[in-house]
């Protein structure tokens, strides 16, 4: 019995050395000239590095180009924030969010872009060129939009919803999920209001409060990621997330399924940034052209979900994706959804504090 | 003289890891975001009050269900054989190999409907929630925490002289007698230094309830966590608030013992 468990074992390391030094081999096999670096601060889970049998972007990158990524990655706007403002850290490249760009370029924190040296900014499509937060087209180049909506187990919600209403329902108390985000979830309780949440004041924001308040009793939770685990595993009724992220979850479990609000929802997206702190500009501007060439970027949009605002690359994207209304939503309702990006910052603080109080209650 | 230049060293990550940050934390919670001199941030963070009281309390039972679970097993580990305590305690340390927000996700599948636990006592006929309560946070911070109050209380215990429990049984005290009069006060160090190992992190954690509990059970660290978004002032206002408290908890806790226990 012993022998047979040391042979066991030392299999398994001789196996995982072999796989290390595969693994160590494969990188090392061709080294391009050196190019410099180039420090890319990104959000987490956000590109294909590899995943599912995709491209690992990154290494493809260093191949193609010979620069050196250094790849870190934060959760939150807030932490990109904090991060640039009081730390020593050097980021060539962030992918901050709507508001937070309208907030660095107040802040005179982001540094004009070379256009000529991204020619791909061409395949993007005219709708995320001249973003709100950025009128007048210097700062940013956007990688990714999406919508919020709503995921609802069809076993437990009898009607479609068609309103944020749905998760006020009292009939699915203790079953609703709420989104752990001040924004998002002001803005759902704004919109049901009849508050437009991208002209919203600090009234408007006691009002979402109130009627934030009154849906506490109802929720099971207020989650974050934890909302994969609730609903893929059926332990939940209904929840509002990015329909990106719902279109993952319909694949792990067949009672998903997903709704519009039928007045509009947020449209939300983030855009590739070079903050003043910035060393290696010409790289950064590399990186950012590289993540938009149509294959990178079709690539990228298979791995997230989320919409790709790339012409050329949605092309190259297969049926299922290219057709899902998660990913693409239509021009229509596009059209319908407001974005949130010029919040003032005393409303945003305002926002951030009635809601962990909304919480601490 | 040779000792005092081989603690530099120690005394240098003192400063750096621990003291210049609690004077930063000090600073921060008495100053607004321009910097100027306030206290409207200890304002702000009374509003949490609530929050706090749940926070200590939750730790509190937590403390206790760990000290009235460890306090036994401890005890029958120092009577059992060498080798076979050596097995125990290993048995303890194993799921601390893991790492700890894993362990919290292994208690989600094992609490949540259609779980283990649920469809085990649905086959007896008992239905129930299991997760989003307070309960379930309790839960978690008990087997998060348990260890902590096994190990100190067993090394305390297991140095009990043996002499010391044959000398009160020579002069005719009873097994009860010998617990209550050897085994129980020579082992108050443990305990005290148990209950502060267990206290302390249960009553400052955070994630724990934001995975087990419901929309109730928010604890202080997941606030404080939530308010260093936009608001470090008052971030660092609650911070300072719990870490007085802690302080206080630890001079009351060196009141019971002698100091040695205290780490």
């Amino acid at each position: 019995m012993k022998k047979i468990l040391s042979i066991l074992l030392s299999a398994v390391i001789c196996a995982s050395c072999a796989a290390c030094f595969a693994g160590c081999g494969g990188s090392d096999e061709k080294k391009p000239e050196n190019k410099g670096e180039v420090n890319v601060y990104n959000w987490d889970d956000y590109v294909a590095e590899g995943q599912d049998g995709l491209m690992n972007v990154i290494e493809e990158f260093e191949k193609e180009t010979g620069i050196k990524v250094n790849y870190t990655t934060y959760s939150t706007n807030e932490e990109l924030y904090n991060k640039l403002k009081n730390s020593n850290d050097n980021y060539d490249v962030v992918v901050p969010s709507e508001y937070m760009v309208s907030k660095l370029i107040r802040e005179k924190m982001l540094l004009e872009l070379n256009y000529d040296n991204i020619p791909n900014y061409k395949y993007i499509n005219k709708r995320f060129k001249s973003l709100p937060c950025d009128p007048d087209n210097k700062y940013t180049v956007i990688s990714y939009w999406g919508v919020t909506a709503m995921v609802y187990d069809k076993t437990k919600v009898k009607n479609k919803p068609d309103s944020w209403d749905a998760l006020w329902d009292k009939s699915l108390k203790g079953n609703i999920l709420m989104i752990d985000n001040s924004r998002d979830a002001m803005a759902i309780a704004m919109q049901t209001l009849g508050i437009d949440p991208s002209k919203c004041t600090k009234a408007d924001v006691d009002k979402a409060t109130e009627k934030l308040k009154e849906q506490k009793p109802l929720i099971k939770k207020y989650v974050m990621d934890q909302v994969f685990n609730e609903m893929e595993g059926s332990q939940s009724a209904i929840a509002p997330y990015y329909a990106g992220d719902i279109a993952m979850m319909m694949e792990e479990n067949e009672d998903l399924d997903y709704a519009f609000p039928k007045d509009g929802s947020n449209l939300f997206y983030d855009a590739f940034c070079i903050p003043t702190c910035a060393e290696n500009k010409e790289n950064a501007e590399a990186f950012i052209n590289f993540m938009h060439k149509p294959e990178i970027a079709a690539e990228n949009c298979k791995y997230l979900r989320y919409g790709c605002p790339n012409d050329e690359a949605v092309k190259l994207l297969p049926d299922d994706i290219k057709n899902s209304e998660l990913t693409f939503p239509s021009e229509e309702y596009l059209d319908k959804c407001y974005i949130f990006s010029d919040v003032e910052d005393d409303v945003y603080t305002y926002m951030q504090d009635q809601f962990v109080k909304i919480q601490a209650k | 003289m040779k000792s005092r230049k081989l603690t530099i060293p120690y005394i240098i990550w003192m400063l750096v890891f621990t003291m210049i940050p609690i004077v930063m934390i000090g600073v921060t919670a008495f100053t607004d975001k321009n910097g100027a001199f306030t206290l409207s941030n200890f304002n702000n963070a009374l509003f949490y009050t609530n929050v706090f009281t749940k926070s200590l309390f939750i730790a509190f039972i937590s403390t206790l269900i760990c000290l009235v679970a460890a306090y036994p097993l401890a005890y029958m580990m120092t009577r059992m054989k060498k080798s076979t305590q050596n097995t125990v305690i290993m048995l303890i340390m194993i799921p601390m190999w893991m790492n700890f927000l894993l362990r919290i996700y292994a208690w989600i599948i094992l609490l949540q409907q259609n779980g283990p636990i649920d469809t085990a006592l649905s086959l007896l006929g008992i239905h129930g929630t299991y997760i989003g309560n307070t309960g379930a946070v309790i839960a978690g911070m008990v087997y998060e925490y348990l260890p902590f109050m096994v190990l100190p209380i067993y090394t305390v215990m297991s140095k009990i002289d043996n002499g010391l429990i044959e000398a009160a049984r020579d002069l005719g005290s009873n097994s009860t007698a010998v617990f209550r009069k050897v085994v129980f006060p020579l082992s108050v160090p443990g305990i005290i230094s148990g209950i502060t190992m267990v206290f302390v992190p249960s009553a400052s954690t955070f994630l724990v309830s934001q995975y087990l509990g419901g929309t109730d059970d928010i604890m202080i660290g997941d606030v404080i966590d939530k308010v260093f978004w936009t608001d470090q002032n008052t971030g660092s206002a609650i911070s300072l608030i719990l870490m007085v408290f802690i302080f206080i908890f630890l001079v009351i806790m060196n009141l019971f013992g002698d100091e040695e226990a205290i780490a």
